[in-house]
């Protein structure tokens, strides 16, 4: 059992990437007014997309950037069909999901008990934590991250102002996308260094509860994705000590503790007054403009 | 250019229609990726659509269509009453689950006395168990604001493990050589759900779903609740002013659905299932999503949507085993038929227009 500080915080950050990865894609994709209920479907299709490119070409790097592209073309179908033809963004978000499930067990069989090369990517957790304040800069600093804010916030005003609404919110969704599909390549090329079925397991939907627990602010995103680790670890370190409690429930730890912390985050937003930690004004909404 | 110009009614005859276009669309790009693969896409969609109803092995295949849309008319009938009104249940798979847990724990308690009331009792807990897993997103909505959506989402993996624990720890069969799994239920007559009329498929699950079917087309078009089920989805601030009360409304959808999908749960793992194992959960819950959407969230188009997507199991069975296709290309088909019927939606929303210059 690891007992030491430094390498317990090293297990933890590596718990935290994937899903650090895609509530930081799904936050930008929230601040732009859009919910996208696809994120586990994308992340999926990027762990097979870079598992099966790294296997392929023998780079992981090959594969990190297939995973980003396979988990933008996704998003893609959801934003023909949102911005499109005006379907409802949670609907279509399932149907995405559902879509990414099947089209990973279907296509992924070839690369079911396929061994990858076990190297460690320390810079693609490097480059997780850097997009942390590099968002938050440019979603609070820089003019084209106040406008994407704008089109979330009311689209209606944003468009009346002459700001390309649809353009926007395509290209934040083809970002969460391509960082969704990141977030999945990290657990199948790093992480697990393997390609199961469904191997996500619902680190997409963790994702977006985080999303909400970080009251749509990067730094909130990573706090939560830390704590997610956290219980990871804590539930694997439990279980390799032989803890009373039957593994197959210590197992249920991290969806209990998401629901925990939704839980406490919105019932904090519920009884303060303050509009801080809000949702975005638009989010969920269709856009049509009338004119 | 292109203009949509909102209807100011949607189009009754595109609802009628988008699902049947949405069907055929499905089959073409289902037959393109069959091709893509190496699969020849006409052998391919005739074995799913077809074959199963009027193929060569149609006899044992039929009675399955009855075994599968019947969970999925259940599920789906709860859930079309809270898409309605704006709530989303998204965790139907984890409140089957769990009904399938409570009413075999009945049977599991009971065992091995006979007697008439213990498979009523079971139907009971299974209603109960789901109940209550569909009323902790409701209460956790209504108390603190959390999202449903997620919130259901999540126990979902709770309610796997749950099972997980069940079938390797107390519900484990005391003679089953060791195997992970609880007795099988098929093989003690006072808890099976057997087939009813010989070579149908018809057990009490299917016929619990006829009810469903008629009992919420009572709800919806002939009751206040109804109505105001009706209002809250479609004019929410309006839903106030007509005495809506939001949180019961929360409330009475979850609990609805739950106490529904645990039923489908309980006539499963008494009936084709038998046992609980620890992948218990087949995926029912989510497509029963698809089937509300499919029937357009009306009780009579569920049922048919039900026997179609069963179609779609059968039919890949048979495709797995005659073409050696993936048994992961029903989810596709199953997926892209919810592109396509909310794509096509536009039309019964929208008249489409062309203007030379816009």
């Amino acid at each position: 059992m690891i007992t030491d500080p430094m390498a317990l915080l090293a297990l933890l950050i590596a718990a935290a990437t994937p899903i650090l990865f895609a509530a930081l894609g799904e936050m930008v994709v929230e601040r732009a007014g859009v919910l996208n209920l696809g994120v586990e479907g994308m992340m999926i299709t990027g762990a097979l997309a870079g598992f099966a490119a790294a296997h392929a070409t023998g780079s992981p790097t090959v594969g990190f950037v297939a995973a980003a592209l396979a988990g933008a073309a996704l998003s893609l179908i959801f934003a023909v069909l949102t911005l499109g033809l005006l379907t409802n963004q949670v609907a279509t978000g399932l149907a995405l999901t559902l879509f990414g499930l099947g089209l990973t067990a279907m296509f992924g069989r070839p690369y079911e008990g396929v061994k990858a090369p076990p190297v460690r990517f320390d810079w693609v957790i490097w480059a997780g934590l850097a997009m942390v304040p590099l968002l938050w800069w440019w979603l609070n600093r820089s003019r084209s991250g106040l406008v994407l804010r704008a089109v979330g916030e009311n689209h209606e005003a944003a468009h009346g102002l002459g700001y390309p609404v649809r353009a926007l919110r395509l290209a934040a969704i083809a970002f969460g996308g391509a960082m969704a599909g990141v977030g999945g390549a990290y657990i199948s090329i790093a992480r697990v260094l393997q390609w199961t079925e469904g191997m996500t397991a619902g680190a997409g939907w963790i994702a977006v509860a985080i999303v909400v627990f970080a009251g749509w602010s990067p730094w909130g995103v990573l706090a939560g994705a830390w704590l997610f680790g956290g219980v990871t670890v804590l539930h694997l370190r439990a279980q390799a000590a032989g803890f009373a409690v039957p593994t197959q429930l210590l197992a249920a730890s991290p969806y209990l503790a998401t629901i925990l912390a939704l839980v406490l985050i919105s019932a904090r937003a519920k009884f303060s007054r303050s509009g801080a930690g809000s949702a975005p004004g638009s989010l969920g909404q269709t856009f049509h403009a009338t004119r | 250019m292109f203009r949509l110009e909102p209807r100011a009614v949607p189009s009754v005859l595109w609802q009628v229609a988008t699902p049947i276009i949405a069907v055929l669309a499905t089959m073409i790009a289902g037959g393109i990726l069959f091709a893509l693969m190496g699969f020849d896409p006409v052998a391919a969609i005739r074995t799913i659509f077809w074959d199963p109803l009027f193929g060569p092995a149609s006899g044992y295949s039929r009675p399955q269509l009855l075994v599968k849309a019947g969970p999925l008319i259940l599920i789906a009938c709860g859930l079309a009453v809270g898409f309605r009104a704006g709530i989303w249940n998204i965790g139907a798979e984890g409140q089957y689950i769990i009904g399938a847990i409570c009413g075999a724990a009945v049977a599991l308690a009971a065992y091995p006395t006979e007697a008439w009331w213990i498979f009523p009792a079971m139907v009971l807990a299974g209603a109960v168990g789901g109940w209550a897993w569909g009323m902790i997103p409701a209460l956790l909505r209504n108390w603190f604001g959390a999202s449903e959506i997620l919130v259901s989402l999540m126990l979902v993996y709770v309610a796997k493990k749950i099972a997980a624990w069940m079938a390797f720890g107390p519900m484990k069969n005391p003679e089953g050589f060791g195997f992970p799994g609880s007795r099988n239920l098929q093989q003690y007559p006072s808890a099976s759900n057997p087939e009813l009329i010989s070579g149908t498929g018809l057990h009490w699950g299917v016929i619990a779903a006829l009810i469903a079917v008629l009992a919420i087309w009572v709800l919806m078009s002939r009751s206040l609740i109804g109505f105001h089920i009706r209002v809250a989805g479609e004019a929410p601030r309006a839903a106030r002013f007509a005495g809506v009360m939001p949180g019961r409304l929360v409330a009475l959808c979850l609990g609805l659905s739950g106490a529904l999908a645990g039923m489908a749960g309980l006539f499963e793992v008494a009936g084709p299932a038998g046992q609980i194992t620890d992948s218990f959960g087949t995926g029912y819950g989510f497509t029963a999503i698809i089937v509300a959407f499919l029937g357009r969230l009306h009780p009579i188009g569920i049922l048919l949507a039900g026997l179609l997507l069963a179609l779609t199991y059968i039919g890949g069975e048979l495709a797995q085993m005659s073409l050696n296709l993936p048994a992961a290309s029903v989810q596709v088909f199953q997926g892209m038929l919810l592109f396509f019927l909310l794509g096509f939606d536009l039309l019964t929303r929208f008249r489409i227009r062309w203007r030379p210059h816009a």
